[in-house]
C-alpha cells in the first residue's frame, strides 16, 4: 500500500502527468462540449465515436494532400459534419432509432477509414509546438496549459463559445426546450427536430476538430486503434459532468488525468499490469457517474424521437 | 432515464394506431406491401451500389468484390456450413437483444458479455474433469451465467443509481476485454502451459479436449455444430414468447409505455432485470457456443477471439426489429458477409470493405421502415384533421 501511494506522490509532482492529462482531456473536451450541446437538445449521440474517428482519417489525409495543419483540421470538422449529418437526418428527419444510426455509423466509418487507410496509406507529421511566453512558465501546470502542439489551443475559445452559444442565444435557449420538452416547444413554434438537427451538426463540427487535433497534434499519425473508445468515455465525461459545461470540462480533466497516469506510472520506475491500468479509466468512469450521476437530471426528452402528434 | 428510453428497436410502423385501419380494404394494403417491398429493395441496391462505387474509387474490382463475397458465404464447397456456423453465435446474441429491446431496456454491451461468456467456459471447459457431454453441458451454463453476470451490473447500477445502462454495458466492454486479456497472460487463470508449439508471448488458452467440443453435423461436404438445430428452437421460443405468453407481454407493455406497466402491476425493476439478464446470458451462451463450436479459434481462447461478434448480433437484432423470424434470416446474411470476407484476399481488396457494405447495408434496411412510418402518421394526422 505504501509503496502504492509513493508511486501516486511521484506521478502527482511529475510535470510530465500533466501535459499528457491535458493532452488527453483535451480531446475528450473537443468531443464532450459539441456532445453536451447535442444531449441538451435531447439526442445521445452514440456516434460521437465515429465522428472523432472520421476527423481523425480526414485529418491525417488533409496533411497527406496539402503537408498543412490547417487543411487538415478543416477536412477533419468538414468530415466530422458529414458524419453528423447522416446521424441527424437518420434518426431526426427520417426518426429512425438512434442508437441503431450510431452503430452502424461507428462500424461504417471504422471500416471506410482502415479501408482508405490501407489503400492510401497517408503521411503525415505532428503539428508543432507553441509555446506562449510568460504563462508556460508557471510551476507545474504552465507547460501543460500553454506549450503544448497548438491546435490544442482550438479547444480554449470553444469553451466559452459553447457556453454562450447554449445559455445566452435565442438558438440555445430553443436548443434547451427542445431537450427537455419538445411537445411545449414545438406548440410554441420551434421546429423541434430541425434544432437537434443543428445541435448534431456542432457535435460533428467540434468532434471532427478533436480528430484532427488528435492525429495531428497528439500522435502525429493515423492508426485504426487510434481513437479506441475514447469518443465513448467523452459520453461518460458529459453524463458525469451532469450536462453543465463546467462539469463536463471537470470530467474531462478526471479522465485526462487517470489516463495520463496510465503513462507516467511506467515512466517514473513503478511497475503495474497494463491490462488493469487499461482498463482503470472505464472504471473510474463507471464508478464515478455510478456515485455522482444521480445528483444530476438529464435532459427530459433524452434519446426520445420526436414525431408530431405522437405521446 | 429507463423509464423514458425509447425503446432500442421500437417497430415503426404498428406501433401507430391509425385512424384508416379498420376501413382499408384488401387491395390496398397488398399494394402497401409491394410498395414496402420495392422500398427495402431499392434502399438494398443503393447500398450495395454504394459499396460498389468506393471499391472501384480506390481502383477495385466491384464485380470481382462480390462474387468473391458471394463465393465464400454459398457457392464454393463447403463454405454454407461455414455460414451456419457463424450465424449460431450471431442469432444468439439478437435473440438475447430482442427481449431486452421489448422491455424497453438497452444493452449495447453484448461484445464484452461474449468475451466474459467465453472466458469462463474456457476455464470450466479446460479444467472440470469428467464425462465430455456433462462438461460441455456445465461450460455452455456457466458461460450463459458469466455473461448475465456482466450485464446484471450494468442492471443493477441503473436500478440502485440510476446510471444510464447505455453507458455501462458500453463501458464494461473494454474492461471485460482487458480482463479477459490478463487472465490470458497468468497460468493459474486461462493461459495454456508452455509447450513447443506455442510461443512464450501468446496469450491463448489450452485446447478443448476432443470430447468436451459440439459434435458437428455434415450434409454434402458441409460441416457445422449441432447448436445450429438448438438455435433454430431457440429463436421458436422466443417467438411463443413474444405472441403467446403473459411474461413476454408484460415485457412488451413495459417497453412500449413504462407509466401504464407500472400501473399495470408489472414492476419496472423486475422485468428490466430479467430483460437484461437475459440478454446478457444470450450473449455469453454465443461464447462458449462459439468456442465448443469450433468454427471460431479453434476450440482455444484467445484475445480477439470475440471478433466483433457481439456487436454484429446487436445489428441484426436491430435491423430485424427485434423479430424472432427476422433475426434468423438476418443473421445468415450477415454471417454469408462476414464468411465471404475471407475469400476477399484473391480480389487484391482489403476485407475491411465487408465491414463497410455491412454497415451500409443496416443504414439502409432503417430507411423504409421509417419512410412508412411518416406516410402513416400524415395519414393518421390527415383523417384526424378531416374528421374534426
Amino acid at each position: 500500500m505504501g509503496d502504492f501511494f509513493s508511486a501516486i506522490g511521484d506521478v502527482v509532482t511529475n510535470e510530465v502527468t500533466y501535459s499528457g492529462a491535458m493532452r488527453f482531456a483535451a480531446l475528450l473536451a473537443f468531443a464532450a462540449i459539441g456532445e453536451t450541446i447535442a444531449e441538451k437538445a435531447g439526442t445521445l449521440n452514440i456516434s460521437l465515436e465515429g465522428m472523432v474517428l472520421g476527423g481523425a482519417f480526414a485529418g491525417a489525409l488533409g496533411m497527406h494532400l496539402t503537408e498543412s495543419v490547417t487543411v487538415g483540421l478543416v477536412f477533419a470538422s468538414v468530415i466530422g459534419i458529414i458524419v453528423a449529418s447522416v446521424q441527424a437526418n437518420m434518426s431526426h428527419r427520417l426518426t429512425a432509432n438512434q442508437f441503431v444510426v450510431g452503430l452502424a455509423l461507428n462500424t461504417l466509418v471504422l471500416g471506410i477509414a482502415s479501408f482508405l487507410n490501407t489503400s492510401i496509406q497517408p503521411v503525415t507529421r505532428a503539428a508543432h509546438r507553441f509555446e506562449i511566453p510568460g504563462v508556460s512558465e508557471l510551476p507545474l501546470i504552465g507547460d501543460a496549459l500553454f506549450n503544448q502542439p497548438w491546435p490544442l489551443y482550438l479547444v480554449y475559445p470553444m469553451i466559452p463559445a459553447a457556453w454562450w452559444l447554449l445559455y445566452r442565444t435565442r438558438w440555445g435557449l430553443e436548443v434547451r426546450a427542445v431537450g427537455e420538452n419538445p411537445q411545449s416547444a414545438d406548440v410554441s413554434g420551434i421546429d423541434v427536430n430541425k434544432r437537434r438537427r443543428e445541435s448534431i451538426y456542432i457535435a460533428g463540427l467540434t468532434s471532427g476538430l478533436g480528430g484532427g487535433y488528435l492525429v495531428l497534434g497528439q500522435i502525429g499519425r493515423f492508426e485504426d486503434a487510434v481513437v479506441g473508445g475514447q469518443g465513448f468515455i467523452a459520453i461518460a465525461a458529459v453524463i458525469f459532468g451532469g450536462w453543465t459545461m463546467r462539469g463536463v470540462i471537470g470530467g474531462c480533466l478526471l479522465f485526462g488525468t487517470v489516463n495520463s497516469f496510465r503513462l507516467t506510472l511506467p515512466t517514473v520506475g513503478h511497475e503495474l499490469n497494463s491490462e488493469l491500468l487499461s482498463a482503470a479509466p472505464f472504471v473510474v468512469t463507471i464508478v464515478t457517474v455510478t456515485f455522482f450521476a444521480h445528483r444530476t437530471r438529464e435532459p427530459r426528452a433524452l434519446a426520445q424521437p420526436f414525431v408530431r402528434g405522437l405521446t | 432515464m429507463s423509464e423514458q428510453q425509447a425503446p432500442l428497436a421500437a417497430e415503426g410502423p404498428e406501433t401507430a394506431p391509425t385512424a384508416t385501419e379498420g376501413s382499408r380494404s384488401a387491395p390496398s394494403r397488398l399494394r402497401e406491401a409491394g410498395v414496402a417491398a420495392a422500398m427495402y429493395l431499392g434502399c438494398i441496391i443503393v447500398a450495395l451500389f454504394a459499396s460498389a462505387l468506393i471499391v472501384w474509387a480506390t481502383g477495385g474490382s466491384w464485380q470481382a468484390v462480390f462474387s468473391a463475397l458471394l463465393d465464400g458465404s454459398l457457392r464454393a464447397p463447403g463454405r454454407w456450413g461455414e455460414t451456419i456456423g457463424i450465424a449460431i453465435p450471431l442469432v444468439v446474441v439478437a435473440l438475447g437483444t430482442a427481449i431486452n429491446g421489448r422491455a424497453g431496456v438497452v444493452n449495447i454491451g453484448q461484445e464484452g458479455q461474449v468475451m466474459m461468456g467465453t472466458a469462463f467456459a474456457t476455464y470450466v471447459g479446460v479444467n472440470l474433469g469428467g464425462p465430455g457431454p456433462i462438461v460441455v453441458v456445465c461450460l455452455l451454463i456457466v458461460g450463459a451465467l458469466a455473461g448475465a453476470m456482466w450485464a446484471g451490473i450494468a442492471s443493477w447500477l441503473l436500478y440502485w443509481r440510476r446510471v444510464p445502462e447505455v453507458l455501462t454495458t458500453l463501458l464494461l466492454i473494454t474492461v471485460a476485454s482487458q480482463a479477459t486479456g490478463y487472465a490470458l497472460k497468468v497460468d493459474w487463470l486461462l493461459l495454456a502451459p508452455f509447450r513447443a508449439d506455442r510461443s512464450v508471448r501468446n496469450q491463448v488458452s489450452e485446447q478443448l479436449a476432443t470430447d468436451t467440443r459440439l459434435p458437428r453435423i455434415d450434409i454434402w461436404g458441409n460441416d457445422f455444430p449441432i447448436s445450429a438445430i438448438a438455435v433454430v428452437l431457440m429463436a421458436v421460443i422466443v417467438f411463443l414468447l413474444f405472441k403467446r405468453s403473459v411474461w413476454g407481454f408484460r415485457m412488451r407493455m413495459l417497453g412500449r409505455n413504462a407509466r401504464t406497466a407500472t400501473r399495470a402491476g408489472v414492476s419496472t425493476v423486475k422485468y428490466g432485470t430479467n430483460a437484461m439478464l437475459i440478454s446478457g446470458a444470450c450473449a455469453g451462451l454465443a461464447g462458449a457456443l462459439m468456442l465448443s463450436g469450433g468454427d471460431f479459434g479453434n476450440y482455444r481462447f484467445t484475445p480477439g477471439f470475440a471478433n466483433n461478434i457481439g456487436w454484429e448480433g446487436l445489428l441484426v437484432a436491430l435491423v430485424a426489429r427485434s423479430h424472432p423470424v427476422g433475426i434468423v434470416v438476418v443473421g445468415f446474411s450477415f454471417a454469408g458477409l462476414r464468411a465471404g470476407s475471407g475469400f476477399l484476399a484473391a480480389t487484391g481488396v482489403e476485407r475491411e470493405i465487408s465491414q463497410v457494405v455491412l454497415a451500409l447495408l443496416v443504414l439502409a434496411l432503417l430507411v423504409p421502415p421509417a419512410i412508412l412510418f411518416i406516410r402513416e402518421r400524415r395519414r393518421a394526422l390527415a383523417a384526424t384533421r378531416a374528421r374534426t
